[in-house]
């Protein structure tokens, strides 16, 4: 107990297992299938940061003699090169693991931008409503209208490769998703008694928009956050793919995929293990999404 | 309440106009927008210390009057005039400094806190918008001063509104409306949403907080047992119309109006539930968008005339400061004879 | 156990409704006894967490999990509706009890209009209806314009055709009667069916409700918070308080001479006109959790006329033929 008068700095209270957070944890936590799948995104994010560590070779060391090596269980490989060599006789294990930082780079610097700008959009659209909601409202339904990939094409052909280009390109796009979401949820927020309240207290719009609605809007945007990652990465293998995105030799795993491309008959691992990684990734994220959305949209709960 | 007292705030014409949205198509064919009259050229003034009660029911515009009294509605034409000061021209800062001195406290004790906020967040940020303390430790000193006044433990201040009942929720909300030491409460509809045994509680702490704190109430209800209860004067709106306004003796023993004298004997009573010589109002409130023409009353009205419907009633004096809006009010008529 | 009240058409005897939440066993309903008479309007009082709703949501079978019924007769006519299985059990839902809600508009089927909906209840429980469908469509229609006409509805052949929203809120409880009444049942529960409505409109509705009771000879329960709606309806109320009935009798007594003090409580509560300017009286404290509750008063926390002898388990009294209430004050004075 704490006594009335004695000053304290602005706390939180502890632990409160009946908070509507935690309540919603408990019930992410009861979805197996998405905790694993939680689990799964973890690793490759634990890969991706150690990959100097955890790498058997250096990425881009090239060697002839072991062009195009077949996977370890098969005649001719080897176990130190598990999933054998590509064309210029670089490890491809090594190189998925380090490709995995492009891919989790690009898609959280994407989704980071991408969200901070779509949010703010939306706040100012949802809110203050007339000629800024009209503008911003116009501008998402025109980048609506092209096509995402022919999009991000186009610009990346503008601009030129690059890691900035690439989070660039694909943020140009992907921050209506964000912004849409958020104008909605602003609009009914902000019709809320407590807005008004606020108001009524003397709040500038700025505090009203930052400090009161937006808090209770966050959970949805998180989630569509992380069902949209799993998009961006998917963008970023396809420029990869049509070497618009990493230059070489970075490796990358949709450059990789293209570059198993002309052997894909006689050494389908060039291709096929970097698309895999692609696979698995984007499933793990898109179930574990799913999952968290189940759990914090109260629209999906019964 | 002298009459040489000027008021704390009076209202001169105040209106509200609701424009209705039109897409550009219906812009193009010069469809005219539907509006919607929320609020009518309403006057009153409101004296310091007073209760002013404000009746009507749903869609009357009395929520509406109290949000454009406090411009979270910007009226759309008439004046509000608070201490002398015109408020309804001041500049977004000065309005800023003026919040602080007019406060409402919102029916719903559930949507009216926001969730995300603990009690002394809720309740300490008029204290951090007006600048009213130097730094946290202060503000939890009134906060717990506050929120203690109010009957609640200053030891919950770092809850969370959901983990307190609704009676609690409106007294958190009180606390809010009254740590900046505001002068005048627009309390729109506080006791609605409470359960009859909380609604006591509440008007009575609502009532000792006025004695001990100088206050001046708006008091928005439905209930007219709530507004006869506890307030020293009555306003009484219909479809975005003053139609009555006086003395809570002089309107509540002698109502003038017919919407007024129906609305008192709708309203059931506990002590005499055999009073059956009540009107009974025919049909519903017509649509604030398409309201009646002349007297608004006239299409549910019992004593309606051919005058009626074509020509509007001005607000008359029937007496100390009792004023109503009606053509018959020389026949000295009553809805509670006919059907006697 | 089971005196069956001859003019009692719905007995419920020691009914006892649970909630399992993740915080414990919620006891919403606990040991409850009702009685509706042949033709009576019986009021029901208690403010939210009473278990008022939760006890008829019990008599029409309509709780759902978490919640189940976990003991206790409910005796419809002579039938035990526990019994019953889930196929009976909705025949006699809706055909001879029907329960209007307190939100009309989130009650009625947003997407049919109010014709479909009245004839999907008619045929749902009229086996008396003709085969050919022609005709069985005509006798509907017929049937639902005159139930229209009786809840006060006008130009109702029209309007048969319109959607929920397109009618006001008094229309809409209007329309959820003549639904509940298209079966002719012969018991009406109404769940605070002028809540959500303004006074004059909330008068025509419990006049058209008193009417129609007379006219149709069946019994009403009418769920309210307020005394004052009880009072100019109800032939007897029962008062709840935390998933209790703690008082029990013809109206006038209750309102005029209160046993129990919750009662008294809650009549000191009410703002009265006629009480300007005297401090009004309101029952300290809030309604007790229901999880868990020790074998006491359930009042005891906010009572007045508190003593040690309120924690034990409270009996109901017998007052008189009618009267009964649940306090250690009236044992005491009964016992003398």
């Amino acid at each position: 107990m704490t006594t009335s008068f004695k000053p304290l700095r602005t706390g939180r209270p502890k632990f409160d297992p009946n908070s509507i957070f935690w309540r919603n944890m408990q019930t992410f936590a009861n979805n197996r299938l998405a905790l694993f799948c939680a689990f799964v995104v973890l690793l490759f994010v634990f890969i991706s940061i150690f990959a100097p560590w955890i790498a058997p070779h250096d990425p881009n060391e090239t060697d002839l003699f072991r062009r195009l090596q077949p996977p370890a269980w098969k005649d001719g490989g080897t176990w130190a090169h598990v999933l054998g060599c590509d064309a210029l006789g670089r490890d491809i294990l090594s190189r998925i693991i380090y490709g995995s930082r492009v891919s989790i780079f690009i898609g959280a610097a994407v989704i980071l931008v991408a969200t901070t700008i779509g949010t703010l959009a939306g706040l100012a659209a949802g809110y203050l409503r007339g000629w800024v909601d009209t503008v911003i409202s116009r501008v998402v339904d025109i980048l609506l209208a092209f096509p995402y990939l022919i999009f991000a094409i186009g610009l990346m052909a503008m601009m030129g490769p690059g890691l900035g280009n690439i989070i660039l390109a694909l943020a140009y796009k992907e921050w209506v998703i964000p912004c849409r979401v958020v104008r909605g949820e602003t609009l009914a927020t902000r019709e809320q008694e407590y807005v008004e309240a606020a108001r009524a207290l003397g709040a500038s719009d700025r505090h009203i928009m930052l400090k009161e609605i937006l808090p209770n809007i966050l959970s949805p945007v998180v989630v569509v956050s992380t069902i949209r990652m799993a998009h961006v990465i998917i963008l970023e293998a396809s420029l990869s793919f049509l070497g618009l995105g990493v230059q070489p030799p970075t490796a990358s795993w949709g450059a990789m995929v293209a570059d198993g491309r002309a052997f894909i008959l006689e050494s389908w691992w060039v291709s096929t293990f970097p698309g895999v990684a692609i696979l698995l990734l984007v499933l793990a994220i898109n179930v574990a999404s799913q999952g968290l959305r189940d759990a914090f949209d109260p629209r999906f709960q019964q | 309440m002298t009459e040489s007292q000027s008021p704390l705030l009076s209202l001169d014409q105040l209106s509200k106009t609701y424009i209705g949205r039109r897409s550009l198509v219906e812009r193009l064919m010069r469809v005219p927008p539907t509006n919607v009259q929320a609020v009518n050229q309403v006057s009153f003034d409101i004296r310091r210390g007073e209760t002013l009660g404000l009746i009507g029911e749903s869609g009357c515009g009395k929520s509406t009057l109290g949000r454009s009294i406090l411009r979270l509605h910007e009226p759309s034409s008439g004046k509000v005039v608070y201490d002398g000061q015109d408020i309804t021209g001041l500049n977004p800062q000065d309005m800023k400094t003026m919040r602080r001195r007019m406060q409402i406290i919102f029916q719903d004790p559930y949507a009216s806190l926001n969730p995300r906020r603990s009690v002394v967040e809720l309740v300490g940020l008029p204290l951090k918008l007006h600048g009213l303390a130097k730094n946290d430790a202060e503000v939890r000193e009134k906060v717990a001063y506050i929120i203690e006044r109010v009957g609640l433990k200053a030891n919950q201040m770092d809850r969370y509104p959901h983990q307190f009942s609704g009676g609690q929720r409106q007294r958190i909300g009180i606390a809010r409306a009254l740590v900046s030491h505001p002068e005048f409460i627009v309390c729109d509809e506080p006791v609605s949403a409470l359960d009859v045994s909380i609604q006591a509680q509440i008007i009575q702490l609502l009532q000792e907080l006025k004695q001990e704190m100088g206050l001046t109430y708006l008091f928005i209800s439905h209930d007219i047992s709530v507004i006869g209860y506890l307030s020293d004067r009555v306003a009484v709106m219909y479809l975005g119309d003053l139609v009555e306004l006086g003395p809570v003796e002089s309107v509540l023993n002698n109502p003038r109006h017919p919407y007024t004298q129906s609305l008192m004997s709708a309203a059931p009573d506990v002590d005499q539930p055999g009073k059956r010589d009540r009107v009974q109002l025919t049909g519903d409130l017509p649509s604030p968008m398409n309201p009646p023409s002349g007297c608004k009353f006239h299409t549910r009205c019992p004593v309606a005339i051919d005058r009626c419907k074509t020509e509007v009633p001005v607000i008359e004096s029937v007496g100390e400061g009792h004023q109503a809006r009606c053509h018959r009010l020389g026949e000295q008529i009553s809805v509670l004879n006919l059907s006697a | 156990m089971s005196v069956i009240d001859s003019d009692g058409l719905l007995e419920v005897r020691g009914l006892r409704t649970v909630f399992d939440t993740r915080a414990g066993r919620v006891c919403a309903v606990d040991g409850v006894d009702v009685s509706v008479r042949r033709g009576e309007c019986l009021g029901v009082v208690g403010e939210s967490g009473s278990g008022k709703s939760v006890t008829f949501a019990s008599v029409m079978g309509l709780i759902k999990a978490p919640g189940h019924i976990d003991a206790g007769d409910i005796c419809f006519d002579g039938q035990n509706l526990r019994q019953l299985s889930v196929k009976q059990m909705r025949a006699i839902r809706g055909r001879d009890i029907a329960m209007t809600m307190q939100d009309a508009l989130t009650a009625l089927n947003p997407a049919l209009t109010v014709g479909e909906q009245l004839a999907e209840m008619m045929i749902a429980h009229d086996q008396s209806l003709p085969r050919n469908k022609r005709e069985r469509r005509r006798l509907v229609e017929q049937k639902s314009v005159d139930i229209l006409q009786l809840v006060g509805i006008p130009s109702a052949k029209s309007r048969l055709q319109q959607y929920p929203h397109e009618f006001s809120g008094g229309m809409r409880q209007r329309i959820m009667i003549a639904i509940s009444l298209a079966s002719h049942p012969r018991l009406l529960i109404a769940d605070e069916p002028t809540t959500a409505l303004d006074v004059t409109i909330q008068a025509q509705v419990l006049e058209l409700i008193s009417d129609l009771r007379a006219k149709l000879g069946m019994s009403v329960v009418l769920i309210t918070h307020d005394l004052g709606v009880v009072s100019e309806h109800c032939d007897r109320v029962m008062v709840m308080y935390a998933g209790q009935v703690v008082e029990e009798g013809p109206t006038e007594s209750v309102i005029r001479n209160p046993q129990h003090p919750y009662t008294r409580g809650l009549l000191g509560s009410i703002p009265r006109i006629s009480k300007r300017g005297e401090p009004i009286q309101p029952i300290d404290g809030q309604v007790p959790d229901l999880i868990d509750l020790p074998a006491q008063c359930r009042f005891y926390s906010r009572c007045q006329q508190r003593s040690d002898a309120c924690l034990k388990y409270i009996q109901m009294t017998t007052l008189s033929q009618d009267r009964k209430v649940r306090c250690v004050l009236a044992e005491e004075t009964a016992h003398d």
